[in-house]
């Protein structure tokens, strides 16, 4: 079988199944966030059935004229049936504009979600958007002698992504999921360079924040008779594509066992100039214990790495960070673990801010926002103390502690404010 | 002004607040879980259960039905961003 990079024809994958995607070696960042030593694929597919031909996902737009040459020879444009769109981020919808200007009559499947989406990739062509027909779970489409049968498996890693299965072969169109990136003319798993790293790398980075949606997924694929997984980017996994499977739910789930799990826990992270913010974590930490079914930590950032603190977050039921001001401003370190959220879920968790300042102390207030901007609940004001915080300060940073420590445990006092009290 | 009073369940802070008010301006003030993300009612990311009152606030637009309805919403559930209260008691919590 000639390599895929060398050729513009397309690659069967399975009976009457070809691979029309292309190849980007030369990309050496995705979305900005991501890291492509050796590139990545956008990988676009033909089912040919009795009665129709599918189309499961397009190209990035500049290598539409690859995949339009590799789909011309395997398919007239005037037999496609159907259109599937597993996710419609521009890396896997480039194309489809020109597809649905060339193939007008083929009926769009796509996730209920991906409709405002379709919309709004559409709107600069001016055309109106095809006939589409929303799908979930266990919905089919017959090709004739072939089903295709679809997975609504959101957040993988859009609210729009799904997974689209091919019943009598057992396979699995599953968009970004199992994909990774990585460039390799000969496509399949058994045949690529060593793509492993590739695989963990982009699951850290893509899947990592949305991994309850990730064991959603599994759950729904693992009953599944997988013979071949055929992912959006990176190579097509014949060989043991369960072990791919199993990889997933491996990296979903934390390593070891968390001995706190019955308990809710509470992260409480600081840095300190002069001891004084220290003093200030300490006494949180301690109010906070006060409250049984919470579990406290208590973690100086001077002595980790943000990697680290990340893994912690995103574990954690609740955060508290403390900062010195330093020229109206929170102290690097905080802000360096403050940036490095986006690969974990941190929405809905409790935080909270505090700190010592000797001027001005801005610096609570700024962490509050951040938190709020990370979609945590912040519904205690954080603490801000005059330099050395005496004994009746310390008793206040105990209280915040157990405010906190009431929130995570549901046994707050219900508060009744007016509004125009609020800031 | 006529006044309403909306509950954060999650947090247990209840508000006291102007009629006309959205579920927005005071859920962000008092730091209650509701997420937001577009803020135009586009996004369905505040989703919010209304577990009590839902009488008390405006109907929902146009827009803000259609979203609810593409995003599959259960009954009793609005954006946060887009509801508006009219007065009364309202009870809610994130989705």
């Amino acid at each position: 079988m000639p390599a895929a990079g060398l050729t513009d024809r397309a690659v069967e994958i399975a009976p009457g199944v070809h691979w029309v995607g292309a190849l980007d070696p030369h990309l050496r960042n995705f979305d900005i966030i991501l890291k492509t030593a050796n590139g990545t694929s956008y990988n676009s597919y033909v089912v040919r059935g009795e009665t129709g031909v599918a189309i499961v996902d397009t190209v990035k737009e500049e290598f539409a004229d690859t995949f339009f040459a590799r789909l011309e020879s395997v398919a007239r444009y005037d037999e496609i049936s159907v259109i599937v769109l597993n996710h419609l981020e521009p890396d896997h919808s480039g194309a489809l504009p020109e597809l649905l200007k060339r193939a007008p009559q083929a009926r769009v499947y796509l996730s209920s979600r991906a409709q405002m989406m379709l919309k709004a990739l559409l709107k600069p062509t001016g055309e109106k958007a095809p006939e589409y027909i929303p799908v979930t779970t266990d919905d089919e489409v017959d090709l004739g002698g072939r089903t295709l049968r679809f997975l609504h498996t959101p957040y993988l890693h859009w609210p729009d992504t799904q997974c689209t299965y091919l019943v009598e072969d057992g396979l699995l169109f599953s968009g970004d999921v199992f994909g990774c990136h990585f460039c390799d003319a000969r496509l399949f798993n058994d045949m690529a360079g060593d793509f492993r790293f590739s695989f963990e790398y982009y699951y850290a980075h893509i899947m990592r924040p949305f991994r309850e949606y990730v064991l959603d997924a599994i759950a729904l694929i693992e009953p599944l008779a997988i013979n071949l997984i055929a992912p959006a980017h990176g190579p097509i996994l014949r060989h043991a594509p369960r072990d791919y499977v199993h990889r997933y739910r491996e990296l979903a789930t934390p390593r070891l066992f968390n001995e706190a799990r019955s308990e809710k826990t509470l992260v409480v992270f600081y840095i300190s100039a002069y001891g004084n913010t220290r003093r200030m974590a300490e006494a949180l930490a301690a109010g906070a214990e006060r409250i049984a079914g919470v579990r406290v930590s208590l973690y100086d950032l001077e002595g980790g790495e943000s990697g680290i603190f990340t893994d912690l977050i995103e574990e954690a039921d609740g955060l508290a960070f403390g900062s010195p001001t330093i020229n109206a401003d929170a102290v690097k370190p905080i802000w360096d673990v403050l940036s490095s959220l986006t690969t974990v879920n941190v929405k809905g968790k409790l935080g909270a801010a505090f700190g010592s300042y000797g001027w001005s102390g801005e610096a609570v207030r700024l962490i509050e926002d951040r938190l709020r901007g990370l979609k945590l609940r912040v519904p205690v004001d954080g603490l801000r103390i005059k330099l050395v915080p005496d004994n009746g300060e310390l008793d206040e940073c105990r209280q915040l502690g157990e405010s906190l420590a009431r929130h995570l445990t549901g046994q707050m006092e219900n508060r009744e404010i007016d509004m125009a009290a609020l800031a | 002004m006529p006044k309403a009073k909306v509950t954060f369940q999650d947090i247990a802070v209840s508000v006291t607040v102007p009629a006309g008010t959205r579920l927005i301006e005071v859920s962000e003030k008092v730091g209650a879980g509701i997420t937001y993300g577009c803020r135009e009612g586009e996004c369905c990311t505040c989703l919010t259960k209304v577990v009590s009152g839902g009488e008390n606030l405006a109907a929902p637009s146009v827009l803000e039905d259609q979203v609810l309805k593409d995003n599959m919403a259960p009954r009793g559930h609005r954006l946060a961003c887009q509801a508006q209260i009219i007065g009364g008691e309202i009870v809610v919590r994130p989705a």
